[in-house]
Parts: structure tokens; sequence; C-alpha cells
């Protein structure tokens, strides 16, 4: 084991840790986005419902994704939390409106009140995809710091094009991973409901995608560079453009498991294709390329990477194990019972 | 007001917001663990029910707890940004922890707790409902001892620049975890977090005892309430021993505020009650001379440090932390009355009739909160003006660029959001209450199993 060892290996993890929180979370936003497209309580209960018992665990991801990157690389973790003031505290907002929503709108039997929170569970589903959005696509393109690794940009730098292209991006992708998600947890009427959301998504999920490709072939050629030194590498872009593909193959045969899983690996493809963009740079610094955060310079000791390691090695396994269960358990399609929300 | 009094004045806003919930959880996770093992033991469907309604009280507390702690998570980067560039290689450690061996136990088998009637066994939804409390008991084991490094910090060497500190960095993870202060305080935390949820169950019960509604159910309730809240207010107070003479030794400025102890070097009294004059450097009120040299070292003329043995810069804002810290013994020593006056009261066997008593259980369940809500503001502004004690201050922990327009907006925003929520939580906990258990299938007479208080009327 070596420091640089530890280094990537924690880049790698939390690149996991993100992963998991976008396949996961990824479907519960785009469950809460789409829910308010169907009108009667009963329909909206169900779509709830598939997601119920599992958005919170999926929440965790994040959660732990943040204590990692604090454990790991905690001057990463102090640049972005500082420097995206304002886009995380209004992603807390839409992160806790999302958590009471669920959990309040099904108390009261009143039509308002479930209206209410029907619509704040929407909205802040769909404002959490977008600020993700925003967030990502900054990471991608880096962000002014100085010297001692502070954001120096302002926050009108944090919403430009790219990042808003980004967004839009993955809104699509979210809405588009949800509504499959629902088709494999619904029957009957509901599901051929549902099943109509996929194909749009679809489409603006790839019309969007391939301007983000177009724009950051043309923009920002660093996150491509990688790509052209190593040419062996291509190969992650291309498995990218056969997963999403492959989405829509599969829906038209009516093979929603697979399809499911083909939008899930378009996700992993898509976070291991910016991680290649990115690595070793966390926090690109594009006014001063020498003052970025990268793996090598922003993390803790070697002691307590390997502490962590071990502490992951332990824990994960377990998590996986009882998280696979938990699913497992809850894989029929969804019914209404006395506990349900 | 500056970015640095906004900062502080919104992480103690928002954590003590955070912080009526984690409690509750714990508590009542204890009270679901005790009740449907009694279900599993006993087959009386009185006590599924009682875990069952118990489990939707925890279910309410849970999600709000889980809303609000995701922003303490954030907190640490978005506002003490130098903080966590200092302390990272440590204390980013047991929050990372926290996530992968508390937070996903937690969340993961609530999915069961909550939703898994019918799809698992009786035996396995009990499995679940102990990792559920386990894994709330975990998070509070994590948190406490990161915290407990900021009091009092061990196992860390400082890197230097330029001939000043710029960052701690683990030597010994052991010491770390085991520093002076950790057992003590997650002993006192974990305490108190019992003792929310068994006076919550104590109230709740009491009140439908007074209001004659599901009476089998609240006996049995206070019952098990009970017996939780004698044993951890007495434990409470042995653990609150432990924690003053461990303050005493490591950090003994925290101490000497607590009691508004000034002169070095001569025995200290114990206030009952009082105010303080740090400029006069007097306390005015009702103080027993000698009381906390006793308590501390069995000797009323020992010697204890007191303030003047600080620079005026390194003491803690002395009054406030006097209040606080009286605030919550007094409330530690009404609960234990309390529940000494229950324990007596059943062992005569009018318990139930006792409405003065039932009355005090009815307000009872804020004391537990209230205590634990000024036993951290005693811990947190008595460690000031440090943010790692002796190591690091506050003021050099906070993000460097921070506008305070924007910390403003913050705390603007959360203060409407949690006053929302705030009044939701009342609004749909006293609906549950109101609502009660879900009654029992209909099949066999619900009371047939009460074997006490023949002069409680049973046709409520």
């Amino acid at each position: 084991m070596t420091l640089e060892l530890d280094q990537i290996i924690w880049f790698i993890l939390l690149g996991i840790l993100f992963t998991g929180y976008a396949i996961l979370d990824g479907f519960d936003l785009g469950v809460g986005i789409l829910h308010v497209f169907v009108k009667e309580d009963q329909e909206r209960r169900l779509l709830l419902n598939s997601i119920g018992p599992i958005w919170d665990g999926n929440e965790v991801w994040l959660i732990t994704g943040g204590g990692a990157m604090f454990a790991a690389f905690p001057y990463v973790y102090a640049t972005l939390f500082s420097g995206f003031y304002l886009i995380f505290m209004a992603l807390l907002a839409a992160l806790i409106f999302r958590a009471v929503s669920i959990e309040f709108r099904s108390k009261l039997e009143s039509p308002h009140w479930r209206a209410l929170w029907d619509w704040s569970f929407a909205l802040a589903s769909l404002l959490a995809t977008i600020l993700l959005g925003i967030f990502v696509g900054n990471l991608a393109i880096g962000l002014p710091l100085n010297r001692k690794g502070d954001y120096v940009g302002g926050l009108l730098h944090l919403v430009g094009p790219y990042p808003l292209l980004v967004s839009i991006t993955t809104v699509a992708l979210f809405t588009m991973h949800g509504a499959i998600y629902l088709s494999l947890r619904t029957a009957g009427p509901l599901q051929a409901k549902v099943r109509r959301w996929i194909g749009p998504a679809i489409t603006v999920f790839i019309i969007s995608a391939v301007t983000t490709a177009m724009v950051t072939l043309v923009y920002h050629p660093r996150l491509t560079s990688a790509f052209r030194h190593n040419p062996g590498l291509f190969v992650f872009p291309v498995l990218l453009m056969l997963a999403i593909a492959n989405v829509p193959r599969e829906i038209s045969r009516g093979k929603d498991l697979r399809a499911f899983i083909s939008s899930c690996l378009s996700i992993v493809f898509l976070l291991v294709v910016l991680s290649i963009g990115l690595f070793p740079d966390l926090v690109y610094a594009p006014n001063h390329p020498q003052w970025s955060l990268s793996i090598f310079n922003s993390s803790s000791t070697f002691y307590t990477l390997n502490v962590m390691l071990i502490a992951a090695l332990i824990g994960m396994p377990l998590v996986l194990t009882y998280t696979i269960y938990i699913y497992w358990v809850f894989r029929d399609k969804v019914r209404l019972g006395s506990h349900s929300y | 007001m500056n970015a640095l009094f906004l900062s502080r004045l919104q992480f103690g806003l928002t954590i003590c917001f955070h912080y009526i919930f984690p409690p509750l959880s714990i508590g009542l996770g204890l009270m679901m663990v005790i009740m449907e093992g009694l279900y599993l033991k006993t087959k009386l469907p009185i006590y599924e029910q009682m875990s069952r309604f118990w489990t939707s009280v925890f279910a309410l507390t849970f999600g709000l707890g889980v809303a609000t702690g995701i922003v303490m998570e954030f907190e640490f980067g978005t506002n003490w940004a130098n903080y966590s560039r200092f302390v990272g290689d440590v204390f980013g450690g047991p929050l990372a922890a926290e996530g992968i061996f508390a937070f996903f136990l937690e969340s993961g088998f609530l999915a069961i707790l909550l939703f898994g009637h019918g799809k698992v066994g009786k035996k396995f939804h009990f499995f679940a409902t102990v990792m559920v409390f386990l894994g709330s008991a975990f998070s509070a084991v994590w948190i406490t001892i990161a915290n407990s490094w900021m009091q009092t910090p061990a196992g860390y060497k400082l890197i230097y620049k330029h001939g000043k500190p710029i960052a701690a960095h683990v030597t010994n993870l052991l010491a770390v975890l085991l520093n002076p202060s950790s057992i003590d305080r997650l002993v006192h935390t974990l305490i108190g977090a019992l003792l929310s949820g068994a006076f919550l169950v104590l109230s709740v019960g009491a009140y439908y005892i007074l209001r004659r509604r599901h009476l089998d159910f609240a006996m049995r309730s206070i019952k098990i309430a009970l017996v939780v809240a004698i044993a951890a207010s007495m434990l409470q107070l042995v653990s609150g021993d432990a924690n003053a003479r461990m303050i005493a030794r490591y950090q003994p400025a925290k101490l000497a505020a607590f009691e508004g102890h000034f002169r070095a070097d001569a025995p200290s009294g114990m206030s009952i009650a009082g105010w303080v004059n740090a400029r006069a450097q007097k306390v005015y009120g009702l103080r027993i001379p000698g009381m906390l040299s006793w308590l501390l070292y069995w000797n009323t003329q020992h010697p204890v440090i007191g303030l003047d043995k600080f620079k005026p810069s390194d003491r803690p804002p002395v009054n406030p932390v006097f209040q606080s810290y009286h605030l919550m013994v007094g409330i530690g020593m009404a609960l234990i009355g309390l529940a000494a006056a229950g324990g007596f009261f059943w062992w005569r066997g009018t318990l139930f009739n006792q409405r003065w008593l039932l009355w005090l259980f009815v307000f009872s369940a804020l004391g537990p909160l209230v205590a634990n809500e000024a036993g951290w503001f005693s811990a947190e502004v008595g460690r000031q003006p440090w943010i790692v004690y002796g190591v690091l201050k506050t003021s050099q922990g906070i993000s460097p660029h921070l506008p305070a327009s924007q910390v403003l907006i913050s705390i603007l925003m959360f203060s409407f959001i949690y006053l929302l929520l705030g009044i939701l939580f009342v609004f749909l906990l006293n609906r549950k209450i109101q609502a009660g258990p879900i009654p029992l299938p209909a099949t066999g007479a619900p009371g047939e199993h009460v074997s006490v208080q023949p002069n409680v009327r049973m046709d409520a």
C-alpha cells in the first residue's frame, strides 16, 4: 500500500458512493417529479409507495458520500461545500421538503392537504435534481479558486450555460429512470399510463445528452484529454452510448427490467466517463490550474485513508447485503396496505 | 452582524431543532423493542397494538430527524470550511462511519419495520426493530465521539506551516475514539435519549388515563416507561457526577463557568439557582458553600480551578453557561423525583388514582427535551472560545469568503422551514395521540388480561 494508491482507491470509492446515490435516489427523484401527472389519490399513493420503504435508505448514499469526502478529501469537502453555499442551502431545503412531504401527505384525508404535499414533493424532487445537475456541471468544468483553495467566483458564476445544460440532462435522465422504475413496480392501467411517460423522457434525455457531449467536446477539451491520450479508455464512452441506446430498444420489446438495468448502467458509465475526465482533479481551477484540488494534494493522511478503507471494507459488504435483501422483500408490484403512505 | 456570529447562530439554530428528534427516536426505539419483545414472548395482542402505535410515533420523529440531520452533515463544510480543513483527517472519519455503520442500518431496517408486516415473519420483524434501535444508537455513538474529540482532543499531532498550526493529523485512532470525554459524554447522551422516549410514553399514557381512554394500553405503556424512567433518571445522576469530574480535570474553564466560580485556588460552592454578574465576578442566588469542592473531591475546602486562571479572552460566556447548566440539573432532579413518585405509588398500588401525578406526567415529556437542549448548550457554549478545545478558536474555523448576507438568507430560510415543521410536528403528533392506537380485533375481550388496579373503571 502506498499513499498514492490509497488516494486512487478513495477516488474510486467516492465515485461508487455517488454513483450508488445517483442510481438509487435518481429513480426516487424521478418518481417524485412524475407522480403529480396522475390525478387520482389512489394512483398517486401507488406511485409514492413504490419508493415508500426505500427512498430514505437511498438518500443515505448521499450523506455517506458527503461524510466519506470529508474524511478522505477534507480540502475538497471544505471548498465545495463553502463554494456552493446557496446552491447547497437550496438543495437542503429541497431534500427537507421531499422528506417531510411523503411523511405528511397521507396523515390527513383532506384533498387540499394531500394536493399541497404532493406538489411540494414534486417541486422538491425537481429542485433537488436541478441543483444536483448544476453541481455536477460545475464540477465538470471546474471552479475559480484562490491560492488557499477557496472558491472566488460568486453566486451567478455557478449558474452558467454549461451547468444548466447538465442540469436539464440530469432532470431528463432521472425522469426516464424513474418512469422505467415505476413501470417495473406497477400493474394494469396504471402501468399503461406510466409506460407512456418513458418514450418522451428517453427522447429528451438523448437530445440533451448528445448536446452536452458536443458542447463538452467543443468548449471543454480538458474533460476529453484523458481519452485522447489513452485511446483504450474510449471503451467507456462507447459502453455509455450502447447502454443509453439499449434503453428504448428494451422498452419497445417490453423488457422493462432489462431497460431499467440499462438505465442504471447509463448512470454508471456517465459517472465513469466524468471521473476519467476529471482525474486526478476533484476541483479543477481553470483560473490557475496549479491551484486545482487533486486527489494527491487534498487528501487526508495515509493512516486515516487506510483506517477508513478498513472501515469501508467491513461496512459496505454488510450494507450491500441487507440493502439487496430489503429490495428483495419489496420486489412485488406495489399494493396499498394499512401501513402505506 | 458578521458571518462568524451568523454562522454560529445558524449552527446553533439548526442543531437545536434537530436535537429534538434523534433522542426521541432512540428513546422510543427502546420502547418499541421492549413492547414487540413482550408481544413475541406473551403473544398478547395488546403488546402488538402498543408496539404499532409507538412505532407510528417513532416514524414521525425519525422522519423529522432525517430531514433536519442532513443539514448538519453539510454545515461543517458550508460555514466552517477552515475548521473542516484543519480537523478533516480526524473528524471526517467518525462522520463517514456514522453513515456506513448507523444510517444505512437504521434506514434499511426501517423499511421492514414500517412496511414489512406480512412480508417477513414476526421474529424477523422484531430483529428489524432491534436493528433500527441499534442503528439510531450507533449514530449517537459516532457523532458524540466526534463532538467529544472537539471537547478533549487526543491521539493527534499538529502540522505546522510557517510556524502556524494548519491541521491536526491522527496519530492514534484508539486515542481519538476513546478520548478522555467520549465514554462519559456518550453515556450521558444516550441516557438523556432514553429519558426522552420514556417520558413521552409516560406523558401520553397518563393523558389517556386522565381522559379514561385506552386504559389497558395506557397502563401497560406507563409501567414499561416507568421502569425505564426510574432506572435512567437515577443512572443519569451517576453519569452527571462522572461528567463533572471529567470536566473538572480536562475542561476546568467550562466547569468554573457552570458554577460561576471565578477565584482560583479557592473552594467552590454550588448554586441551586442564581444569576452571574461576570464583570463583578459575583453570583447572586441560593448557594451552598463548599458544595462543588465536596462533590468533586469529598472535601469542602479543596480548591477548584477558577475562571481567573484563564485570560478573559479564553473564558466562555459565564451566565449563559451557568443558566443552561442549572436548568439541565434542575430538570434532571425533577425527573428523578417524578419517576420515584411514580414507582412509589405503583408499589402502593394507587398509581393510576394519583391524578396530580398523572397531570405532572403529562407535562413531563418536555422535561428531557429541554434538559437535553440545555445540556448540549452548556457543553458547547462552555467550550468557547474554542471550536477544538485548546487547539483551534471558533473564529479561526469559519469559511473565509462567506458573505454574511448569504448566511443570513440561509438562517431566514431555515427559520421559516423549521417553524413550519415544528408546528406540523406538534399538530400531527397531537392528532396521532387523539386518534389513539388502532383498535384490537374484536375477538376476545380487550381487557381480559388486565391484572392491575381494580379501582380504575374499565368501561371507558
